[in-house]
C-alpha cells in the first residue's frame, strides 16, 4: 500500500488540478453544449429540443448586430494594435534614450482593468465636456465629436479604447522578438548596404512571423471575449448598436432568462475561439517538439 | 564592383549619412513622444479631473490644470458622503477584492507550482496530454462556463459570496499558473532532481527544499499575473456576486452607472483611480516581472 | 599603398578600455589573423574595420583613404560571421545577391556574379533552399559566397569555423586556405584557435587586453615570441618557462634555474641588446617539443630529471618532469617508454631557447 502510494505520488498530486479543470472546464462546456440543445428558459430543462436555439439565435437581429460588431471591432483592433505595436517596437529598438520610461508608458494600460479604462474613456469621449469641448475651446467652433452617443460611430469608440489598452502589449511582443534576433544578421545587412528600412522590411519583419501569429491569436482572443470594456463604455448602446457576442450572452442569460438561447450563443463563441486556438496550439506544440 | 572610391566622394558619403541620421533621430523621438502622449493622456485626464470641483470641470477643458489640489472627491469615492441609503463608496468593496484576491492567488499559485513540478520532473506516460488538457483551459471563452458555474455555486450555497469568487478564480487560474511553472521548471536541469533522489530525498522534499527555493522569479511572475487578472476581473464578479459581496470593479461600474443625481465626473475619476491603483503600483514596482508574465503567459492566454 | 592601415586606434565601452592605441598595417594579398583569448578586443577591432562600431580615437584607412566615418557598405569590404548570419526568410540565391541588389547592380551583372561564385563554391544546387534546410558546412559556404559576390577589397572573417564540428572545421579551414591562394584578396580573420591561426595566416597579430602583443609571421610567433604572454598562448602544451638568473662572465652567458646549481650555457641565443642586460632575473623558455629523449644535435644539453606523470594522447605523449621543483613538460613519440619516478636522461635543444625579462616579461 505504502509502496503503491509512493509510486503514484506524482499522479496523486496532479489529481486535484486535473480534476478541477476536468470538471469546471470540460464538464461545464459539455453541460453548456447540452443545454444549448434544450428549450431551457429561466431554469435548465434536460429534454433535448434539437437545434432550435441555434436557428433562433441566427434569426435574432440583435445577435446579427453583435456578430457584425465583432467582425468590425476585431478587424480594426487587430490592424491598429499590430501597426502601432510594430512601429513602437521598431522605433524603441533604435537605442533610444529613456527607453525604459517609454516602454513603461506604452504598457501601463495593460495593468488596468477594462472597467477603469472604460470609465476614463467614457469621460474623455463624452460629447458635452470631453474632447469636443477641448477642441471648441481651442477655437474649432463647429467641432463635434459625438461618437459615443452616435449609433453609427459608437463601435469605433470601443476600438479607440481597446487599441489604447492593448497596443503596448503587441509592442512588447515585437520588441522581445526583435531583440532575440542575432545582431550578426543586422551587421551582415549593414555591410550588404541595406538601409534601416530595408533591414526591417526585408529581413527582420519576415523573421517575426511567429510573433505576428501569436499577436493575431491573442488579439482575436481578446476581442471575442471582450465584455468589460463595452459594459463600462456603452452598455451595448446607444440602443443595441454596440452589442457584442459576450454581452449578448450574459444579457440573454441573466436579464432575459433565456438560458438555452444564451448557451447556444456561448457555444458559438466557444467554436470561434477554438477555430483560432487549436491551429495555434498545434503549431506551438510542433515547434516545441522540434526543439 | 567599384574600385577604391575617391576621397571627395568618401567625404560626401560621410556628410550624407550624418544629415539623414540627425533627421531620422528627430523623427523617431517625435513619433515616440506623440504615442507616449496618447497613452498618458487618459491617465492625466483622470488625475486632474479627480482633483477638480464640478464647477471647474464645467468651466475648463479636459486638460486644464486644477486651481487647487482638492482631494474631496477622493474622500467621497472612498468613504461616501455619510448619508445612509444610496450612498455608495468603494471602501467595503476594496476589502472584498482583497479578501478574494489573496486566497485565490495563493491557492492557484500553489496548485500550479505542484502541477508544473510533476509535469516536468516526475514525467509519466501521457504527461504531454495532461499538460495540453490543462493548457486548453487558458483559452476557453468564459461565457461557455458561466451558466453551469452559476448553478454550481448555488448548489454549494456560496453564490454571491467572496468564497464563491475565490473558488472560481482559483480554478480558472490553474491553467495559467501550471503553464508558468511548467515552462520554468523545464529549463531547470533534471540532474538536480536526480542528484537529490540519489541523496535520498523524496517527492515533497525535493520540491520544498530544492525547487521552491530557486523558484522566486517565477513565483513573482505568477503572483503578479494572477493578482492583476483577479483584481481586474469583471465578468465573474458581476455574474456571481452583487450587492455587498461585489468586488471593486463591479462596485466601480455600479457607481459610475448609477444615474440617480447629477453626474459627478470628479468622483467617478477618483473611484477609477482607486480601483486601478493597486495593479498600477505593482506594475510600476515590478514591471519587469509583469512584462515577463504577459509575454510568456498571455502569449497563451 | 597599404590595403588596410590602423592608426592609434582606441575604443572604450563606457569606462572599460577595449582597444588601446592599436597600430596595424596590412599589405595587399596578405592573410592577417587576429588571435587572442576571448575578451581581448579582437572582434571589436574587426567590427571597427567593418564600420559596425564607432571609434573613440584614431583612424582606419583602406587604400590610403580615411574611412573612419564611412558607412560599412561604402568601405568595399565583406564579412563572414560566426553564426553565418544568413537571412532566414530568404533562400540561398536571395541571400547571396542581396548586397548587389542594394548597390543597384545591373541584373546581368548580378546573374553573372552569382553563377561564377555559386559554381566556384559548389552551391549551385542549393540556390533555391532556405538557410534552415542547409547543413552547417553548406551554410558556411553560402556565407562565404555572399561575401565573394561583392568582390570586396578586404574580406573580414569573424570566427567563421567555431560553430562547426571538429572534422568539418579542418575541412573548411583547408577550403578557406585554398580560396585565399586562388583569389589573393586581403583577409582579416579573427579566431581564438591557434591551429587555425597558424595554418591560415601569412601574418598573425596576437592580442591581449586590447593591445597587440606581437604582429609577425607564424614562424616568428612560434619561434621568437616577443613576450611571455605570446610564449604561453601559442603551442600546446605551452612553452616551459623556468625562473632563474643569468650569469655573465667575460663573453659567456649562462642560465641558472632557481634552486639549482646547474649552469646552462646560452650559446646560440640572439639577444636584442646584449650589452644592456639590466636585469639578471629571467625566464628561460623552452618548448616541450624541443626536449628530446635522444641526443639529436651536437650542442644539446644533457640533463637528468625525474618523470612524475605521463599523459598518453595517441601519436604522442606528454611527460611531466621535475626540475628543481619547477614542472617541465616534454613531448615524445608514444613509442618511447618513460619510467615514472625515476631519473631520466634528457636532451635540451639550446638553439630553440627564448629568454624573457622576469619583470616586464618581454623577450630580451
Amino acid at each position: 500500500m505504502l509502496k503503491w502510494l509512493e509510486k503514484n505520488l506524482p499522479k496523486i498530486v496532479m489529481a486535484p488540478a486535473v480534476g478541477l479543470i476536468g470538471w469546471f472546464v470540460y464538464g461545464f462546456v459539455l453541460w453548456t453544449l447540452y443545454i444549448s440543445f434544450t428549450n431551457s428558459k429561466i431554469l435548465p430543462k434536460y429534454e433535448l429540443w434539437g437545434v432550435g436555439q441555434y436557428t433562433k439565435l441566427w434569426a435574432s437581429r440583435k445577435w446579427l448586430i453583435a456578430v457584425d460588431n465583432l467582425l468590425i471591432f476585431t478587424a480594426l483592433f487587430l490592424i491598429f494594435c499590430v501597426v502601432i505595436g510594430i512601429i513602437l517596437a521598431i522605433f524603441l529598438d533604435q537605442k533610444i534614450r529613456a527607453e525604459g520610461l517609454l516602454r513603461t508608458i506604452y504598457l501601463y494600460p495593460m495593468a488596468l482593468s477594462f472597467i477603469v479604462t472604460g470609465t476614463a474613456w467614457k469621460w474623455i469621449l463624452n460629447p458635452t465636456l470631453g474632447i469636443q469641448k477641448l477642441f471648441i475651446d481651442w477655437g474649432f467652433e463647429n467641432f463635434t465629436f459625438d461618437w459615443l452617443v452616435n449609433r453609427e460611430m459608437a463601435i469605433y469608440t470601443i476600438v479607440i479604447a481597446g487599441v489604447w489598452q492593448s497596443a503596448g502589449f503587441v509592442m512588447a511582443l515585437f520588441l522581445a522578438g526583435l531583440r532575440s534576433v542575432e545582431d550578426e544578421i543586422v551587421k551582415a545587412a549593414k555591410i550588404d548596404g541595406a538601409s534601416l528600412f530595408t533591414v526591417y522590411w526585408k529581413i527582420l519583419l519576415p523573421m517575426m512571423r511567429p510573433v505576428f501569429f501569436t499577436s493575431f491569436v491573442i488579439l482575436v482572443h481578446i476581442s471575442i471575449k471582450s465584455y468589460d470594456l463595452i459594459v463600462a463604455l456603452t452598455q451595448g448602446g446607444p440602443g443595441i448598436s454596440t452589442t457584442m457576442p459576450a454581452l449578448y450572452m450574459t444579457q440573454t442569460a441573466f436579464h432575459k432568462s433565456q438560458v438555452g438561447l444564451s448557451a447556444a450563443s456561448a457555444m458559438m463563441m466557444f467554436m470561434a475561439v477554438a477555430a483560432v486556438i487549436i491551429p495555434y496550439l498545434y503549431s506551438e506544440l510542433r515547434r516545441e517538439n522540434a526543439r | 564592383m567599384q574600385g577604391s572610391l575617391q576621397s571627395s566622394s568618401y567625404k560626401k558619403l560621410e556628410q550624407k549619412s550624418k544629415y539623414t541620421n540627425i533627421f531620422l533621430r528627430w523623427f523617431l523621438y517625435f513619433v515616440l513622444i506623440l504615442f507616449a502622449s496618447y497613452f498618458i493622456f487618459p491617465l492625466y485626464v483622470m488625475i486632474v479631473t479627480s482633483l477638480k470641483t464640478m464647477e471647474e470641470i464645467r468651466q475648463g477643458t479636459l486638460l486644464t490644470w486644477p486651481s487647487a489640489l482638492n482631494f474631496e472627491s477622493w474622500g467621497v469615492a472612498w468613504g461616501g458622503r455619510g448619508y445612509g441609503a444610496g450612498d455608495t463608496y468603494l471602501k467595503p468593496y476594496f476589502w472584498n477584492s482583497i479578501k478574494m484576491v489573496v486566497p485565490a492567488v495563493f491557492f492557484s499559485t500553489f496548485i500550479g507550482a505542484m502541477a508544473g513540478y510533476v509535469l516536468t520532473k516526475w514525467r509519466f506516460k501521457g504527461d504531454k496530454w495532461v499538460f495540453l488538457f490543462l493548457l486548453f483551459g487558458c483559452f476557453i471563452p468564459y461565457q461557455a462556463i458561466l451558466l453551469p458555474m452559476a448553478r454550481t455555486l448555488g448548489v454549494l450555497g456560496i453564490s454571491n459570496s467572496v468564497i464563491g469568487l475565490v473558488l472560481v478564480h482559483t480554478v480558472y487560474g490553474i491553467p495559467f499558473t501550471t503553464l508558468f511553472f511548467r515552462n520554468f521548471y523545464v529549463s531547470i536541469p533534471s540532474e538536480l532532481v536526480k542528484a537529490a533522489r540519489i541523496d535520498g530525498a523524496g517527492f515533497f522534499k525535493i520540491f520544498f527544499k530544492i525547487l521552491l527555493p530557486i523558484s522566486t522569479p517565477i513565483i513573482v511572475v505568477t503572483v503578479i499575473w494572477q493578482f492583476t487578472q483577479i483584481w481586474n476581473d469583471f465578468l465573474f464578479g458581476s455574474t456571481f456576486s452583487f450587492g455587498e459581496a461585489a468586488p471593486i470593479q463591479v462596485a466601480l461600474n455600479n457607481m459610475v452607472l448609477s444615474s440617480t443625481s447629477v453626474k459627478e465626473y470628479n468622483v467617478d475619476m477618483a473611484s477609477a483611480i482607486i480601483a486601478g491603483i493597486p495593479t498600477l503600483i505593482v506594475y510600476v514596482l515590478a514591471g519587469k516581472y509583469f512584462i515577463r508574465g504577459l509575454t510568456s503567459g498571455a502569449v497563451k492566454g | 599603398m597599404k590595403t588596410l592601415k590602423i592608426e592609434d586606434l582606441s575604443k572604450n565601452f563606457g569606462s572599460t578600455e577595449v582597444l588601446k592605441k592599436i597600430n596595424l598595417e596590412i599589405d595587399e594579398g596578405n592573410f592577417l589573423v587576429l588571435l587572442g583569448p576571448s575578451g581581448c578586443g579582437k572582434s571589436t577591432l574587426l567590427n571597427i574595420i567593418a564600420g559596425l562600431e564607432t571609434i573613440n580615437e584614431g583612424n582606419v584607412y583602406i587604400d590610403d583613404y580615411n574611412v573612419s566615418k564611412v558607412e560599412p557598405k561604402d568601405r568595399n569590404i565583406a564579412m563572414v560571421f560566426q553564426s553565418y548570419a544568413l537571412y532566414p526568410s530568404m533562400n540561398v540565391k536571395e541571400n547571396m545577391i542581396f548586397g548587389l541588389k542594394q548597390a543597384k547592380t545591373s541584373k546581368e551583372k548580378i546573374e553573372e556574379q552569382l553563377k561564377k561564385v555559386s559554381s566556384f563554391l559548389q552551391v549551385d544546387s542549393l540556390l533555391e533552399r532556405k538557410p534552415s534546410q542547409l547543413s552547417g558546412g553548406q551554410r558556411q559556404r553560402v556565407a562565404i559566397g555572399r561575401a565573394l559576390v561583392r568582390e570586396p577589397r578586404i574580406f573580414l572573417f569573424d570566427e567563421p569555423l567555431s560553430n562547426l564540428d571538429a572534422k568539418l572545421r579542418v575541412e573548411m579551414r583547408r577550403e578557406i586556405k585554398k580560396l585565399h591562394q586562388q583569389l589573393k584578396t586581403t583577409v582579416v580573420y579573427v579566431t581564438h584557435d591557434q591551429t587555425e591561426a597558424m595554418s591560415l595566416g601569412t601574418k598573425i597579430a596576437i592580442m591581449n587586453h586590447g593591445v597587440i602583443q606581437q604582429n609577425d609571421t607564424p614562424e616568428n610567433i612560434y619561434n621568437k615570441p616577443s613576450n611571455t604572454f605570446v610564449a604561453d598562448f601559442i603551442g600546446s602544451p605551452s612553452m616551459n618557462l623556468i625562473k632563474g638568473n643569468l650569469k655573465q662572465n667575460s663573453d659567456n652567458i649562462s642560465f641558472i634555474a632557481e634552486g639549482s646549481n646547474l649552469e646552462i650555457p646560452i650559446k646560440h641565443y640572439d639577444f636584442k641588446n646584449k650589452s644592456e642586460l639590466s636585469n639578471n632575473e629571467v625566464y628561460f623558455g623552452i618548448r616541450p617539443e624541443h626536449i628530446y629523449f635522444k641526443k639529436l644535435n651536437e650542442d644539446d644539453l644533457e640533463i637528468n630529471l625525474r618523470a612524475d606523470l605521463s599523459e598518453y594522447i595517441g601519436h604522442e605523449q606528454i611527460v611531466t618532469f621535475n626540475f628543481s621543483n619547477q614542472e617541465i613538460l616534454a613531448k615524445f613519440p608514444s613509442t618511447i617508454n618513460v619510467e615514472l619516478n625515476k631519473e631520466t636522461k634528457l636532451y635540451v635543444d639550446l638553439t630553440q631557447v627564448s629568454l624573457f625579462d622576469s619583470k616586464n616579461e618581454e623577450r630580451i
